[in-house]
């Protein structure tokens, strides 16, 4: 899999976790417009709705956690400092990890940062 | 080979290795007098491109003169209305279009070869003929103005008032069609600069290894592969209302204006960052060369080049705060617009870093970039300002915005352009531009910028609204405008000296020494002037600056002891590497000059040119030139057959001449082509979907209550017969691979039968049940899929019949398969493109 138990980090693996971001940011978008748009009462609560961007949100976190986990193994546990630029297939997969961990962690903090406006906005004004 | 050996320079070396440049020179030479134009290498095409999208920029600014002297005193009429409508909507138009997406292109195509010491990228007349499409295209739309005719409803072009034939006349259509003539020229670049970073690199520069204009140029490509698309699928509706009447945009017969609205920022947000990367990406090589050290944390330059690429897609509606959306969905977007501040925030702080850790040495292109960071960053912070909400519904369209906008694309995209001229001009002229007169031409831009634009914050705030033509006097409005005004006339006063230099200038200088600065990375490699075949023979690469830690390098490549030190056959070729290690894996061939990708060029743009005027018939005689145009040009520059299978690239490599499938270039570029494709097609679904969320019935009912629709018996024959034809497609592969070249043959041409009917009966679906476009949103959304995936599949059948002709022309055969490959793969997007319209247009009725 992808994010989980792949040997080799290459251009997909470090691509994966802000892909993760992106599909979250559409799910929570798509759901809010079509639940708005539907709603017969703008006032009505969001309740529904709302629970389903917490689950998507703990969903997207933990995959992008697995993802982080992943990283950290082929950035070889940071058993090497940057700037990873010697020549060879082992540095290669280290910088590739350590970036991919540095995207995890931008993709965490903008996914909460996505999932806040469901914490205090409760109806579709 | 031993350094005594290397070291030892009798005759018979020497002579070998002038007679190995002179192969090399006459391979790479180019085209002299009238057939100049038909260079196609990315040396001349580069540099005209650069030049052309640099007058546009020219042109551009001209306007915004004209708008800042009519705004200069209150009641001014210097200019009337309807030509200030023109004016800005041309000058946005032109900057965004014509100058930052294309330039960023253009400096690619001029820079990545020589940054990879690669020959020239993967597809040389894809390039020329985007370089041509651009030209016409760009021409085409400025000089509208001139005839009064060009655009004025702005630069993103909102209905209703857009849709209105009666109120915005042919200029709607010059927009429209002008532009989707150019955007066909950027998805052009995206592809040959994708595969250029990823397959042609020099042998061992590892991906961890690869210069950071590289990575920046690969996520800005990949971008426009997700963001322009939607753009072309916008304009095909648009084009559709505006020409036939089919009511995407009208919300009386069910559209809805704020469909475009997501279109266009889908395209429009991430454009911000597909102009902006590119130029950071410029800093990100000038920075290290005057700190004297590499990068600090070129691993963070990855993360906040890939994150901004991600994030930029999160942020299109913040361009639509005050049209009512409900308040969870802009916070979504609020959210991920200052959540994007991060990776933009990381960038700053790393060449921050570099310098410090360095050694700042002073210098015209470090001039201009510590310049752009200090603007770059008030248009930031801005930014940050109107991300929130609230504060945007109060500066919303007013002078606030106009603004920000400008401290963020002058500060971020045209500052570090001019740091990267300053800093790339010897590479092409071999001289440097002066600095002396550059103190000038950046005093001048950044005192006249900041004296033009600061007070817009404040004429924003007191209330002044963006595109009105004139104001009032009195209102606190005067000073700020004519300090605008004035300010704009001394930024020009630098641009044109600046332009100067660049033009005349630079002519009277001394050459400037091999590796002017001192830098590190590899396109400073070869002597100045560049030999045109750039560089003498191809190093194998260790590291991220090659020249600072082996200095040794430019003997080695000069003495042509690298790899491909020689042209033997008198043919251009490249080295093809692999995605990750860059391990040598073919030797390409690119076609040389030609006057093809001008002349198809030049079809396909009367072909937009005539539908623009109405002219229907003549642009179908013309597109159908033009697709003979570019099967002539197909059938002559690709999948060429090798004389021999492989050759010896030196270092005791042997490198096949001809790959297919996945290995070669060809299917790559196929790939993402249709990446960006199927982006298109999933911004005509989502049109479909949305108008589902805003219409209270969807599909409409018909007269008897039932819900209107194309039916199933037609769409599950069209689905019938693309699934045969499908199927044959990848037995007909087979039958090539086990070398049955008639099972090939009948392959191919049973399958272009059904894929012929299978359109047919696509369009059946709705014909038969009565679905009139003009009449509804419904219909016209059902149609537009339809005659999407019918367009495809008749492009695929062109295909087929191309493929059958090459095999009886022995071109496609079991050994050379690049065209069956090729196909096949398109098949399978066209394929799912078709599918997952029927499945859309015939289940989604029932389930609705």
């Amino acid at each position: 899999m992808l994010i989980y138990n792949r040997k080799h980090a290459d251009l997909w693996t470090l691509l994966a976790p802000p892909a993760i971001w992106a599909i979250h940011f559409l799910v929570c978008y798509a759901a809010a417009a079509i639940a708005c748009a539907k709603a017969e009462d703008i006032f009505a609560g969001l309740g529904g709705l709302r629970i389903l961007i917490l689950v998507v949100t703990l969903l997207a976190l933990a995959l992008i956690a697995v993802a982080g986990l992943q990283a950290r193994r082929h950035w070889g546990f940071g058993t090497d400092d940057p700037p990873y630029e010697q020549p060879t297939a082992d540095v290669r997969q280290h910088f590739l990890g350590y970036a991919t961990l540095l995207l995890c962690a931008l993709s965490f903090v903008s996914v909460v940062f996505v999932a806040l406006p469901a914490l205090t906005i409760a109806d579709c004004r | 080979m031993s350094d005594e050996t290397t070291t030892r320079h009798d005759g018979a070396d020497r002579a070998r290795q002038e007679a190995q440049q002179r192969r090399l020179d006459a391979a790479w030479e180019t085209p002299k007098g009238w057939r100049y134009w038909s260079a196609v290498n990315n040396t001349e095409v580069g540099v005209w491109y650069t030049a052309t999208s640099f007058l546009f920029f020219l042109f551009a600014g001209a306007l915004a003169l004209l708008m800042r002297a009519q705004l200069a005193v209150p009641d001014n009429g210097l200019v009337s209305a309807p030509l200030y409508n023109q004016a800005f909507t041309l000058h946005g138009t032109a900057m965004m279009f014509l100058f930052a997406v294309p330039i960023f292109e253009a400096v690619a195509i001029l820079l990545l070869p020589t940054m990879l010491a690669a020959r020239d990228l993967p597809f040389p007349r894809l390039s020329a003929y985007g370089y041509w499409c651009f030209l016409i295209g760009g021409i085409f739309v400025c000089g509208s103005i001139f005839f009064n005719a060009a655009p004025d409803a702005g630069w993103f072009m909102y209905p209703p008032l857009t849709t209105d034939t009666r109120i915005t006349g042919i200029g709607a259509d010059v927009w429209l069609l002008g532009l989707s003539f150019i955007e066909v020229a950027s998805i052009a670049a995206a592809v040959e600069l994708i595969v250029g970073v990823l397959k042609c690199r020099p042998p061992g520069m590892r991906i961890n290894t690869i210069p950071l204009y590289c990575w920046y140029v690969l996520i800005v490509a990949g971008m426009i592969l997700f963001a322009f698309p939607p753009l072309i699928a916008g304009d095909i509706l648009f084009e559709l209302e505006r020409l036939a009447g089919w009511p995407f945009f009208d919300p009386k017969r069910g559209g809805d204006p704020v469909l475009w609205q997501h279109l266009f920022w889908i395209f429009g947000h991430p454009e911000v960052y597909i102009v902006f990367l590119p130029s950071i990406a410029l800093l990100a090589m000038i920075i290290p060369t005057f700190a004297r050290r590499p990068i600090v944390g070129y691993s963070w330059i990855v993360l906040a080049a890939v994150g901004t690429g991600f994030l930029s897609f999160g942020l299109w509606v913040h361009h639509m705060f005050t049209i009512g959306l409900p308040a969870i969905s802009i916070g979504f977007f609020s959210a991920a617009s200052t959540a994007v501040a991060i990776p933009t925030g990381v960038q700053i702080f790393v060449f921050i870093a570099t310098m410090l850790a360095g050694r700042v040495t002073a210098s015209t292109p470090m001039l201009f970039a510590a310049g752009s960071l200090a603007i770059f960053v008030v248009g930031g912070l801005t930014g940050v300002m109107v991300a929130i909400a609230p504060f945007d519904w109060q500066a919303h369209d007013s002078y606030f915005v106009v603004a920000h906008l400008h401290y963020v694309l002058i500060g971020g995209m045209l500052l570090p352009l001019f740091a990267g001229a300053y800093y790339y001009f010897p590479l092409m002229t071999a001289r440097k531009l002066s600095d002396r007169l550059a103190r000038w031409v950046f005093w001048l831009m950044f005192a006249g910028f900041n004296i033009a634009f600061l007070p817009m914050h404040l004429s924003g705030l007191r209330g002044m609204p963006r595109r009105i033509f004139t104001y009032p006097g009195g209102m606190g409005l005067d000073w700020l405008n004519l300090a605008s005004s004035a300010g704009a006339a001394i930024f020009a006063a630098g641009v044109l000296l600046f332009t100067w230099d660049a033009a005349w200038g630079w002519r009277r200088r001394a050459n400037a020494e091999r590796n002017p600065w001192g830098a590190g990375t590899l396109e400073w490699l070869n002597p100045l002037p560049q030999p045109s075949c750039g560089v003498r023979s191809v190093p194998g690469i260790a590291s991220r600056y090659p020249l600072w830690d082996d200095p040794d390098l430019p003997r080695r490549v000069d003495e042509g002891r690298e790899y491909l030190p020689d042209a033997e056959e008198g043919l251009r070729e490249t080295l093809v590497t692999s995605v990750l290690d860059a391990g040598p894996i073919q030797c390409l061939r690119v076609p040389g000059p030609s006057f093809l990708p001008m002349v198809a060029a030049i079809l396909t743009g009367a072909v937009f040119i005539l539908t623009t005027f109405h002219l229907y018939w003549s642009g179908l005689v013309f597109g159908v030139a033009a697709l003979f145009a570019i099967l002539a040009w197909l059938w002559t520059g690709t999948a060429m057959v090798p004389e021999k299978q492989a050759k010896d690239v030196g270092h005791g490599t042997r490198l096949p001449l001809y790959s297919s499938g996945p290995h070669s270039v060809g299917w790559w570029a196929m790939f993402i082509t249709m990446t960006g494709d199927m982006t298109a097609f999933a911004s005509l679904l989502f049109a479909y979907f949305y108008y589902w969320t805003i219409l209270p019935v969807f599909p409409p009912l018909d007269a008897a209550g039932a819900p209107l629709g194309p039916g199933l018996l037609w769409p599950g024959l069209a689905l019938a017969a693309s699934l045969s034809a499908w199927g044959l497609m990848l037995w007909a592969r087979r039958q090539n691979a086990a070398g049955r070249a008639g099972g090939l043959r009948l392959g191919l041409l049973l399958s272009a039968l059904l894929a012929a009917g299978s359109a047919a009966a696509m369009l059946m679906g709705p014909w038969q049940a009565g679905l009139q476009p003009e009449t509804h949103s419904y219909p016209a959304a059902v149609w537009v899929l339809l005659l999407w995936a019918a367009a495809h599949y008749a492009a695929g059948i062109v295909m087929q019949l191309y493929a059958v002709a090459r095999s009886l022309a022995g071109k496609l055969t079991r050994e050379h398969d690049i065209d069956i490959q090729n196909i096949v793969l398109y098949w399978h997007f066209a394929a799912i493109t078709g599918h997952v319209t029927l499945a859309t247009v015939a289940l989604f009725p029932l389930l609705a």
